[in-house]
């Protein structure tokens, strides 16, 4: 089995909103506006990266390091709220 | 130079509507007596046009609105909300069908699915054939099911909503077992608002406050049981929780409903409130509509509110409550709402509640149709 990588639910829509200058997920009846930082870890969420390679990504893309327990602790709150599904095929 | 020291917040306007709902028409082939449309819907002009309601997607959309629904009457009888749902998809919304699915056919389904609708809420009046088809004075229950299916296979989550009275109460709990049959992700336990058809018919559907606690244990129950495979949302009667409730949000805060013959309003309902002058859409921007018109600015906020409301510590959270359930028990549409034990006119709240207590009373339904409507001819 290959390793779990997240994925946006299909519950919900997630797109760059001009009016709100921020990532939304977009859901029956409902918004949540995101922050800068939930925006990009989303952004990732396509059901092909693992986990590190999320993580490694943000940090080339921000030229950071340290971030996994940042991004862990996101999508565990995220999956929590059912924004994310986990895809292990 | 005096023109560059105009204070920045001045500059700054309030945010756009985050909702558009079209209502798109008032025809429907169910014959609710719990429906919120204006008991006088008969009465209004002609629908609007394709292009119309085009130009009110564009306007809303442009204002920053994400959310469009799409809701009536029966927003399936028109021939065109393919094309709406394809330019709302198309500007970014996400995009909800709100039906009690008749006349959902494959072909249609497929259709609106290619047009990139996201969402379908499907409305259920109740768990078996007999009481289904006695609310909605029709024959639809087995199509109903049949549509929840069809709908499911076709990828959409499936979001039940199913409205809460007196007849329909005591069978929640095969409601709900029904909802898990078929599969449902979410299921909308709406208590009864009184407003338009069901303010007409509030005697015969007001339940008894022993069926009301009744329901919230078996949905207690029940969600226990289900946790996050179905979620339930159980909204509470304010009649009988005597919470007001900040209405749409706050009027003018996040909603736009458009009625079928193109009327802008804070809420579905408003077009009952006396005095005011309602922005047709076909006449005025919903950029002005929004933030200009005198009705979207009327109940703004809380500057205008009546006491006991200005002087309470709640006033932020609920804004005096619902302005036409103000209006409708009062007569004032600037009254503080009665469902609040607060206001003076609160024994009209409890005046009804001991009436739902009467046992052998004679509760007889009026049933939503053009004919009642034309015959009644009143807003409520």
């Amino acid at each position: 089995m290959s390793p779990p990588r997240p994925a946006i639910n299909r519950l919900f829509r997630f797109q760059w909103e001009p009016a709100q200058q921020a990532h939304v997920l977009l859901y029956p009846e409902g918004m949540v506006k995101l922050n800068q930082s939930a925006g990009e870890i989303l952004k990732r969420c396509d059901g092909a990266r693992t986990v590190p390679q999320i993580v490694a990504d943000l940090e080339a893309a921000f030229n950071a390091s340290g971030l996994a327990a940042e991004v862990e602790a996101f999508l565990k709150m995220a999956d929590a709220q059912n924004w994310i599904t986990w895809n292990t095929d | 130079m005096d023109t560059l020291l105009v204070p920045p917040a001045a500059l700054q306007r309030r945010p756009g509507p985050l909702w558009l709902l079209a209502e798109v028409t008032y025809r429907c082939p169910l014959h609710c007596a719990f429906c919120y449309n204006p008991v006088d819907f008969a009465q209004a002009g002609p629908e609007l046009s394709t292009d119309d309601w085009l130009k009110v997607i564009r306007e809303a959309r442009a204002l920053g609105a994400a959310q469009f629904g799409i809701s009536g009457g029966e927003p399936l009888l028109r021939d065109d909300i393919e094309i709406l749902v394809r330019e709302a998809r198309q500007l970014g919304f996400y995009t909800n069908l709100i039906t009690s699915g008749v006349g959902l056919t494959e072909a249609r389904l497929a259709a609106l699915k290619d047009a990139g609708l996201d969402h379908i809420q499907l409305s259920f009046q109740d768990a078996t054939r007999e009481a289904n088809d006695l609310i909605t004075n029709t024959r639809t229950f087995d199509l109903k099911r049949k549509v929840a299916a069809m709908t499911k296979a076709a990828g959409y989550p499936t979001v039940i909503n199913c409205v809460l009275h007196r007849t329909n109460i005591d069978h929640l709990d095969r409601i709900i077992e029904m909802a898990v049959e078929i599969g449902a992700e979410y299921l909308e336990l709406a208590n009864t608002q009184y407003h338009g058809w069901a303010f007409l018919n509030r005697e015969a559907l007001m339940p008894t406050a022993a069926q009301l606690a009744e329901a919230e244990a078996v949905t207690e129950r029940w969600k226990a049981r289900l946790g996050k495979k179905m979620r339930i949302l159980f909204v509470t009667p304010d009649y009988q929780t005597k919470k007001p409730k900040k209405c749409m949000n706050g009027w003018g805060e996040v909603f736009l409903s458009v009625t079928p013959d193109g009327l802008a309003l804070p809420c579905h309902t408003a077009r009952m409130l006396p005095g005011l002058e309602f922005p047709d859409v076909r006449e005025h921007g919903i950029d002005w509509i929004w933030h200009d018109s005198p009705l979207f600015n009327r109940f703004r906020g809380t500057a205008w509110l009546p006491e006991p409301c200005q002087s309470c510590e709640d006033k932020d959270k609920d804004h005096g409550g619902c302005r036409c359930q103000a209006f409708m028990l009062t007569g004032q549409a600037d009254a503080t709402d009665p469902v609040c034990p607060k206001s003076p006119d609160h024994g009209l709240i409890d005046a009804a509640l001991a009436d739902a207590e009467k046992p052998g009373t004679v509760r007889p339904l009026v049933f939503r149709d053009p004919k009642n409507s034309t015959r009644l001819a009143r807003p409520f």
